[in-house]
C-alpha cells in the first residue's frame, strides 16, 4: 500500500520536474532579458548622468544592504514587458504587427496525397485547405476533380483547429476496396505517423484518414489568454451593464463589505482577547491552546464547516472572515503587550500612574505598532479568504464572478477579475500602511 | 523630615532548578533628606535589586524600607525613578513626557504647563518641547527623563545607571547637571553606576557593595560632590585625593571581580 503511494507520488514528482524542465528555456530567456536590460540601462546611465552621489562612491556594494534600493526603472521595464509579452502572444492590436509572436496560419494551403490499391496501382490527388479566421466562417473551396482514380478534395478549417478529411470519399477506388494513403507530398506515411506540409502538419489516423492540422503559431487562443484590449473592453462592459445580475461595483463592493465587517468583528474580539492574554497568566493559559491550535488552521479549511453550520449567505462568510482575523489580531495584541519594555511600565508606576492609567497611556500605545502589523496581515488573509469563499458559494462577489466566468470559459472576465482582486488587495495594504505611518509614527523608534 | 531608612533588608528567592539565591543580606542604611549617594559594585552584588526594592518594584523577604513615616509597599510618586535609556514614552512629545506625572494626578492644564516649561528650561530643552522623543539625541533623552522625574516632585530620586549609555563628553555634562539639580532641589538621590569616577563625583556618600550574598562592603563620605557643584568637574578630578580614592576603590572592586572569576573557575 505504502509502496503504491510512494510510486504514485514519484510519478507525480517526475511529471512536475519534466514540466519544469521544458520551461527552462523560457526561464533562461526571461533571465536573459533581465540581464540585457540591465546592461542597456547601465550603458544609458553612464552616458546620461554620471553618478556623483555618496552611494556611487562605495566600492563595496555586493552585500551592502543599504546600496540595494528598488530601481524604479527596472520596475517600469518589468511591468511594461509583462504587457508587451501579453500583447505579443495574443496578437493584440495595441502592438505593431512586427512585435507579434507568429500567429496561426490563415489562408489557403495545398498538399498532395498518394493512394495505392492492393493490386499495386497508385494515383496522386491534391487537397486544398482553406483556413479561415474564427469569426469569418467560409465554405470549402470548389476544386476541379482532376484525373486518375483519386480525385482532388477541399476542406475549410477554422484557425487553431484541425480536422479529419476522408480523402477517399470522392475517389473511384476508396477505403472499402482497401486503397490506402501511402504518401503525403511525396513523403511516405503510415497510420499513426505525421508529415510536415508547408502550412502545418498532416497525420494519418489509425484507420488511414489524414488529419490536417494547420500551424497554430505561438500565439494564444483567446480562450486561453484574451488580449489586453479584450479584457479592457470586457471590463468597461461589465462596469456598465454588469455580470450575473450585478454590476461590477456591486460584486467588488460585496466582497469588500464582507472583509470589512468580518475584519472589524475579528479585531473587536481579538484585540481585547490578546490584551487579556498578555496581562493575565490565567487568560494566557486558558486561551493559549485554543489560539495556538486555531492559528495554523487555514481559514479556507473552515469553509465546509461554516457552510454546513451557517449556510452560504452573508452570515457564513462573515463568520469565516471573523475567524480569519480573530486569531491574527489576538496574537498581534498579545505580543504587543508582551513587548512593552518593563522600564516603561516601571517608570509610569513610579510617576504615580494607576493600573488603568498604565494600560491606557503605556500598554495600549506601546502595542499599537504590533496591532497595526497584525491588522495588515489580517486584512490580507481576509481578502484572500473572501475570494476563496466566494469561489465555493456566493450570489455576488469578486470570487463568484470569476468562478462563474470560468465555467463559461469567459477567460477575459477571469483575468479581469484576477487583476481587480490584485489591485484591491494591493490598495488595502497601501491604505493600511498609510494609516500606520499616520497613526503610529513612533513605530520601531522605542 | 523624610529620611529614607533601609532596615535590615534581605532578599532571597527560589530558582526553578531547586536552588535559591541570596540577592541581598542584612542591608541597613539611613539616608537623610537631601543626601546624594552613589552605589558601586561588581555585577551580581544586588545593587539593582536594592534599587528595585526602594522603588517598590520588589518586596524584600525580610526587613523593611521606610520613607518618612510611610513603609514602602509598592511603587509610588514620592520615589521617582530615572532609568538607563528607552524608558521614555515614544508615543508622546517631550512636553507630554515631562507632564506625565502631573497629568496622572489630574493637575489642571495651566499649572502643568508652568511646571513643564520651567523644568524644560532647567534641563536646557526649552526649544525642543514639541519634538518627539525619538528625534532627540541620547543625552537629550536623559535630560527629558530627569525633567519627567522632577515634574512629579518626588522626595527621593532613584537613578539606575542613567548615564551609562552616553558618550564620555555628554556624560560629563550630564554629571554636572545631576549635581546642579541635586543642589537646587534638595532631593535625596541614590545613583547606581558602573563608573568609579562617576560614583566619586556624584556621591556625597559612596556605597561599595559585595556579591554572594549582596551586602554593603564599605561606605565612604566624600567631599567631591559638594566641591563639584557649580565647578568644572575636571578640576575636581585633578584633586590629589580624588586620584587616591579612585585607585583605592578600583582595586577593591578589581579584587572582588577576581574572587568571582576564581570561584567560577573552580
Amino acid at each position: 500500500m505504502t509502496a503504491l503511494i510512494i510510486a504514485d507520488l514519484w510519478g507525480e514528482l517526475v511529471a512536475v520536474l519534466s514540466t519544469l524542465f521544458f520551461a527552462l528555456p523560457y526561464i533562461a530567456g526571461y533571465i536573459g532579458i533581465i540581464l540585457l536590460t540591465l546592461l542597456i540601462w547601465t550603458g544609458i546611465k553612464k552616458v546620461l548622468r554620471p553618478a556623483s552621489d555618496y552611494r556611487s562612491l562605495k566600492t563595496v556594494t555586493f552585500g551592502d544592504e543599504s546600496t540595494v534600493v528598488s530601481n524604479s526603472v527596472a520596475s517600469v521595464v518589468s511591468v511594461v514587458l509583462i504587457f508587451v509579452l501579453w500583447a505579443s502572444f495574443t496578437g493584440s492590436s495595441l502592438l505593431p504587427g512586427f512585435l507579434h509572436a507568429p500567429g496561426p496560419f490563415v489562408g489557403t494551403g495545398t498538399f498532395t496525397y498518394t493512394v495505392t490499391t492492393p493490386d499495386g496501382r497508385s494515383d496522386d490527388a491534391e487537397v486544398t485547405v482553406l483556413v479561415y479566421p474564427r469569426d469569418d466562417e467560409a465554405p470549402a473551396p470548389e476544386v476541379p476533380p482532376g484525373d486518375g482514380f483519386a480525385k482532388n478534395d477541399s476542406i475549410a478549417i477554422a484557425e487553431y483547429r484541425s480536422d479529419l478529411l476522408r480523402v477517399d470519399q470522392n475517389d473511384e477506388i476508396g477505403r472499402d476496396e482497401e486503397a490506402v494513403v501511402t504518401h503525403i507530398d511525396g513523403k511516405e506515411i503510415a497510420p499513426g505517423e505525421t508529415v510536415r506540409v508547408d502550412f502545418g502538419t498532416v497525420a494519418l489516423s489509425g484507420r488511414g484518414t489524414p488529419n490536417i492540422r494547420p500551424s497554430a503559431g505561438l500565439q494564444m487562443e483567446p480562450i486561453w489568454l484574451p488580449s489586453p484590449e479584450a479584457v479592457w473592453s470586457r471590463l468597461t462592459e461589465i462596469a456598465t451593464t454588469g455580470y450575473r445580475n450585478s454590476t461590477l461595483v456591486e460584486h467588488l463592493g460585496y466582497s469588500l463589505f464582507r472583509v470589512i465587517v468580518g475584519f472589524t468583528l475579528g479585531a473587536m474580539v481579538g484585540i481585547p482577547l490578546g490584551y487579556a492574554m498578555g496581562l493575565s497568566d490565567w487568560f494566557r493559559g486558558w486561551f493559549d491552546p485554543i489560539v495556538e491550535f486555531m492559528r495554523p488552521v487555514p481559514p479556507l479549511a473552515l469553509i465546509p464547516l461554516v457552510i454546513i453550520w451557517a449556510g452560504i449567505g452573508e452570515v457564513g462568510k462573515i463568520i469565516l472572515l471573523f475567524l480569519a482575523a480573530l486569531w491574527i489580531m489576538a496574537i498581534g495584541a498579545r505580543s504587543g503587550v508582551s513587548g512593552v519594555k518593563i522600564s516603561k511600565v516601571h517608570a509610569a508606576y513610579s510617576l504615580g500612574a494607576s493600573k488603568w492609567q498604565v494600560l491606557r497611556h503605556v500598554i495600549i500605545p506601546n502595542s499599537l505598532p504590533e496591532i497595526f502589523t497584525a491588522a495588515r496581515v489580517a486584512m490580507g488573509v481576509c481578502w484572500g479568504t473572501v475570494v476563496a469563499a466566494e469561489l465555493v458559494a456566493a450570489e455576488k462577489g469578486a470570487g463568484m464572478m470569476i468562478m462563474v466566468a470560468s465555467k463559461f470559459q469567459s477567460t477575459d472576465i477571469v483575468i479581469m477579475g484576477i487583476i481587480l482582486i490584485g489591485i484591491i488587495g494591493f490598495g488595502i495594504d497601501m491604505l493600511m500602511r498609510a494609516a500606520e505611518r499616520f497613526l503610529v509614527p513612533w513605530k520601531g523608534r522605542g | 523630615m523624610s529620611d529614607l531608612v533601609i532596615d535590615d533588608v534581605s532578599m532571597r528567592f527560589d530558582l526553578p532548578d531547586g536552588g535559591s539565591v541570596q540577592a541581598l543580606k542584612n542591608v541597613s542604611l539611613t539616608l537623610k533628606q537631601g543626601e546624594i549617594m552613589s552605589v558601586l559594585g561588581p555585577s551580581g552584588c544586588g545593587k539593582t535589586t536594592l534599587l528595585n526594592i526602594l522603588a517598590g518594584f520588589l518586596a524584600p523577604t525580610e526587613g523593611k524600607v521606610v520613607l518618612g513615616d510611610k513603609r514602602v509597599k509598592g511603587p509610588g510618586a514620592e520615589r521617582g525613578m530615572v532609568f538607563q535609556q528607552g524608558a521614555l514614552f515614544e508615543w508622546m512629545s517631550v512636553r507630554e513626557n515631562v507632564g506625565f506625572g502631573p497629568a496622572m494626578k489630574g493637575m489642571p492644564k495651566g499649572e502643568k504647563r508652568e511646571i513643564v516649561d520651567h523644568l524644560l528650561g532647567v534641563v536646557g530643552l526649552a526649544q525642543f518641547k514639541e519634538k518627539a522623543v525619538y528625534e532627540l539625541s541620547g543625552g537629550m533623552q536623559q535630560r527629558v527623563a530627569l525633567a519627567r522625574c522632577l515634574a512629579n516632585e518626588p522626595e527621593v530620586i532613584l537613578m539606575d545607571e542613567p548615564l551609562g549609555a552616553l558618550d564620555a563628553l555628554t556624560r560629563e555634562k550630564m554629571q554636572g547637571l545631576v549635581l546642579k539639580l541635586w543642589k537646587e532641589t534638595g532631593k535625596t538621590v541614590i545613583l547606581i553606576t558602573h563608573s568609579v569616577e562617576e560614583a566619586l563625583l556624584l556621591g556625597e556618600r559612596l556605597l561599595v557593595m559585595a556579591p554572594r550574598p549582596g551586602r554593603i562592603h564599605r561606605e565612604y563620605r566624600l567631599p567631591f560632590a559638594d566641591a563639584g557643584v557649580g565647578q568644572d568637574l575636571r578640576e575636581v578630578k585633578k584633586m590629589p585625593e580624588f586620584g587616591q580614592r579612585r585607585e583605592e576603590i578600583l582595586s577593591m572592586i578589581w579584587e572582588m571581580e577576581e574572587e568571582i572569576m576564581g570561584g567560577a573557575a573552580q
